[in-house]
């Protein structure tokens, strides 16, 4: 199929695509880089040059290194990760990485396996256990925050009072729980999809097989299902990290990162946006992208292998 | 693993199915009713569930106070300018994938993913400093540009995993009929791949319509689209239920029906073509 | 017109070189048919003639004309792909009208030909059905309707009967046939079936690991095989090649006779051996001898009455004319 030219046209076709992404990725990262050994402190007077000189200009600072602030070493990493909020980001992150990703990936196999059974209105069941995937993070947050988990007029508080119970403010008492709870409402459906894929590719004689040989439910689920589905349960945790490691609208919407809800992402935000010390954010954002990487590196491993087939 | 069973036992899986799935929707079925409430029974205790005097009201004045239609539209104009946008992009680049496939084929396939694994906080400033130098910041227009960027992998990745499954012969009989590369991809490839290719189109709205860290931060007032508009109810607007209900309503119906049409894409198109 | 000529083409894939350089001359109107093993390269030369790859070295000319460097589109050449490769989403109309429409053709020329094509093809009644809505035997023949319109210079056919069942095989095979007879356009069909390579061509190119072994009509491979490869391939059953005692005799590395050419005795002849299974096809029967020294099992072909059976002993007899002698190369020995 492949001759001189059709080579050479396939590299023209591919050159936008290659070309944007490759701006993309390397024009921030590198300015994260740059920021992160500076002090940068916009609203202390820092300046990229002079603001208003035009585009031009600051190309000229970017690739110069902005010669105007003032390079400061290791310094910004140095103060992000010894500060106390960096640590207690990281175990936030790390508990709501985790809860959701168990909540999900156990009661997805569970969910999978009944939705795999034989009933009447499958595909109607299936449409509802899928629609929250669909709903705008804000939306989710919000309906949730209001509707359900406000102390005096949500849902939950109506019920405890109806079992004669003081209602809980989830939001502010058990903020991990409540969050870990919205999210995984979230992403629930999506882990559920892909493993009921999964589980659907199972081939029946295989089970048949066991079930000859003499293998019970258990021994079938543990020896032959849960293998199947091993590689599918790797995907939905691989691909969960690298969305839920960037969860935003769901904190911005509820806690706005109070009551120890502050996740790595939501205090990068904080110190680039709300307090504006960017260099300090910029040393997060590093962090952040090494994060991500680790995880990255073994999703595509995987999907690295699955090309080759 | 499906095969026959008694009918009791199947009556006990619908009963147990559908009440969990009655209760993972619960969530977006109790917000669409409590749209068509006066403000007092949405917060009335105990709750009623359908007997109240439904009512169209709350519309009206989310609408009118908050001029929904202009946050839709700028939806719209966001996701849907991506999507196409990444698609014209996509397209020549899948081809030249799945089609010409060279050594290094592989190797940019999951370069393309791995810059869809970059956090997106970690070029958060990066991204607004551009825009203000720029003079992008609340533009809708760098908003499709950067909505289709960060998109763009997933719909090479959906394109080309889709042409790998147009036999090669059949573009060869076109090239021998004749037809010119341009003649090819739009007479040949793309007909063959419309199933593909709208289910691409499919997704990567949904998922630019749900964006919500730039949406947020790149846009205050002239290109806020509805993850916007609801951010906004976060405080105080929200504790009116039945309002919040009904600018909800509005901003996830339009993707909640888009979403039921592409459960099966979604599962390809997320996971990069590794579960089937 | 259609004379095709190919001068030290060659083709490697990365450091493999599946096709060494090889000249051929393929004159106007003629049917050739490469034919060889799975894997040695038919459909790879085909490729190179049609454009669809380059060559690694070497020079194709098109009527007179380097073809070379000229892309698939413009070399006037219609291809028959194995899997027919026919546009899904087109009707069965505009699939033939394909080429056509690209050639930007006068739309009432157009539809004569496809009127033309499909009255000569059988498919007038599925012009307005898609391909998915038709059988193997029907999709091969707009393939090859799309491949007529366009009145090209030279047809290239890549296995086009491979994926049809036996029965079908046989009719599409005369179809074929007959369609270069009333066209007289030069055709060159590949295909790992030395049956139909037998009963199609003018002229017979035998491939193996990319050489041409011998190039002749159907009657001079199998009567001068020029060397064991193309004896042991062209003719069915296969030609018994036989070494040792025996070949020396002839002077010889190795001897062949075709199991034709064998007389069977129940009480004398040159060789003693014992029968292994008997195939009854009616018409003939094909007898596997075994515990002749040199060749084991030796087929023979028999006449349909023969009663032989398991385990009986039986003699066999070459008949002189027909042996072939084959050198320690493997060379013919004329
Ligand atoms: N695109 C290719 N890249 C590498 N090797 C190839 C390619 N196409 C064919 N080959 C190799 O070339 C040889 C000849 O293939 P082919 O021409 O398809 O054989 P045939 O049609 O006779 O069965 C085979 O060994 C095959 O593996
Ligand atoms: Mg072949």
């Amino acid at each position: 199929m492949a001759t001189q030219s059709s080579r050479s046209a396939a590299r023209i076709m591919m050159a936008p695509a290659v070309f944007l992404l490759l701006v993309w990725m390397l024009v921030p990262l590198s300015l994260t880089l740059i920021l992160s050994f500076k002090r940068f402190l916009p609203l202390r007077g820092d300046r990229i040059g002079e603001r208003g000189d035009g585009f031009g200009d600051f190309l000229l600072d970017y690739i110069t290194g902005f010669p105007t602030l003032d390079w400061v070493g290791f310094q910004n990493f140095a103060s992000f990760a010894s500060s106390g909020a960096f640590a207690d980001a990281v175990v936030t992150t790390l508990v709501i990485v985790g809860g959701v990703l168990a909540v999900s990936v156990i009661f997805g196999i569970l969910l999978a396996m009944l939705l795999d059974q034989p009933m009447w209105g499958q595909g109607v069941v299936r449409i509802l256990v899928i629609a929250p995937f669909f709903v705008m993070p804000t939306v989710s947050a919000l309906v949730w925050k209001n509707m359900f988990m406000d102390p005096t007029n949500g849902l939950f508080s109506h019920l405890w009072r109806a079992f004669g119970a003081d209602p809980v403010v989830w939001l502010s008492d058990v903020p991990m729980f409540s969050l870990i709870l919205i999210i995984s409402w979230q992403w629930l459906p999506f882990a559920t999809l892909i493993l009921l894929t999964a589980f659907q590719s199972l081939d029946s004689e295989q089970l048949e097989a066991a079930e000859m040989d003499g293998a019970g439910p258990f021994a079938r689920f543990f020896f032959i299902a849960l293998p199947h589905l091993s590689r599918a349960i790797t995907i939905v945790i691989l691909i969960q990290t690298i969305f839920l490691l960037a969860v935003f609208a769901e904190i911005f919407v509820t806690t706005g990162g109070a009551f120890g809800t502050r996740t790595l992402t939501y205090l990068i935000y904080q110190r680039v946006l709300e307090s504006q010390n960017i260099g300090l954010g910029s040393a997060g954002g590093v962090y952040a992208i090494i994060l991500a990487n680790i995880v990255a590196i073994f999703l595509m491993r995987i999907v690295g292998k699955n090309l080759d087939r | 693993m499906a095969r026959a069973v008694t009918t009791p036992r199947k009556a006990l899986n619908t009963a147990i199915a559908w009440t969990i799935g009655i209760l993972i929707f619960f969530p977006i079925l109790w917000t669409v009713l409590t749209s068509f409430k006066t403000e007092a029974e949405a917060i009335a205790n105990p709750p009623v569930f359908l007997f109240f005097d439904w009512t169209l009201e709350n519309y009206g004045v989310v609408q009118e106070r908050s001029n929904y239609m202009r946050f839709l539209w700028n939806s719209v104009i966001i996701a849907g300018g991506s999507t196409i946008l990444g698609i014209i992009i996509a397209v020549p680049a899948a081809w030249s994938m799945a089609f010409v496939p060279s050594k290094r084929t592989k190797d940019i396939l999951l370069w393309m993913l791995s810059t869809k694994m970059l956090p997106a906080v970690g070029v958060l400033y990066p991204i607004y400093l551009l825009c203000i130098e720029l003079g992008v910041l609340d533009n809708r227009y760098a908003l499709v540009v950067i909505l289709m960027l960060i998109n763009l992998p997933i719909i090479v990745w959906m394109l080309y995993t889709y042409f790998r499954e147009i036999p090669g012969e059949i573009l060869e009989a076109a090239r021998m009929d004749g037809a010119s590369l341009k003649d090819e991809l739009l007479y040949v490839l793309t007909p063959m791949a419309v199933p593909g290719i709208a289910s691409t189109l499919l997704l990567n709205f949904i998922l630019a319509w749900n964006e919500a860290f730039w949406t947020l931060n790149l846009t205050s007032v002239d290109a806020a689209p509805l993850t916007a508009f609801i951010a906004s109810y976060s405080s105080p607007e929200g504790l009116f239920f039945a309002k919040l209900s009904a600018a909800s309503t509005m901003a996830i119906a339009p993707i909640l029906i888009l979403g039921w049409f592409s459960q099966k894409q979604l599962v390809r198109g997320l996971t990069f073509g590794a579960v089937k | 017109m259609g004379r095709i000529t190919l001068q030290k083409v060659q083709k490697k894939f990365g450091d493999v070189e599946v096709i060494p350089p090889l000249d051929l001359e393929i004159n106007d109107g003629e049917f050739v048919v490469f034919v060889g093993p799975s894997g040695c390269g038919k459909s790879t030369l085909l490729r190179l003639i049609a454009g669809l790859e380059d060559v690694s070295g070497g020079q194709i000319n098109i009527d007179g004309e380097d073809a070379t460097m000229v892309p698939p589109a413009k070399r006037k050449l219609a291809m028959v792909f194995q899997s027919y490769a026919l546009y899904p989403h087109m009707t069965v109309r505009k699939n033939i009208a394909f080429p056509m429409r690209m050639a930007k053709m006068d739309p009432a020329e157009q539809n004569k030909r496809i009127e033309n094509a499909a009255a000569a093809l059988n498919l007038t009644d599925y012009l307005d059905r898609r391909p998915g809505q038709l059988s193997g035997g029907q999709r091969q023949r707009v393939a090859i309707g799309r491949a007529i319109v366009r009145e090209p210079a030279a047809f290239l056919f890549d296995e086009p009967l491979s994926n049809l069942d036996a029965a079908l095989r046989v009719g599409m095979r005369m179809e074929i046939g007959e369609l270069h007879k009333k066209l007289d356009t030069t055709m060159i069909y590949v295909t790992h079936d030395q049956v139909e390579a037998m009963t199609m061509a003018d002229k017979i190119v035998v491939l193996r690991a990319g050489h041409i072994e011998q190039v002749g009509s159907p009657l001079e491979l199998y009567r001068t095989p020029r060397n064991t490869f193309v004896a042991g391939f062209i003719g069915s059953p296969k030609m018994n090649l036989i070494e040792g005692a025996a070949a020396a005799e002839h002077n010889a590395q190795t001897i062949g006779i075709r199991p034709e050419h064998l007389d069977v005795s129940t009480t004398a002849g040159k060789w003693e051996g014992t029968v292994g299974v008997a195939e009854h096809l009616g018409s003939d029967t094909f007898i596997h001898i075994h515990g002749i020294e040199g060749c084991d099992p030796m087929t023979v072909r028999a006449g349909g009455e023969v009663s032989v059976k398991h385990g009986d002993t039986v003699f066999l007899t070459p008949q002189a004319e027909h042996l072939h002698r084959f050198d320690a190369e493997g060379l013919r020995i004329a």
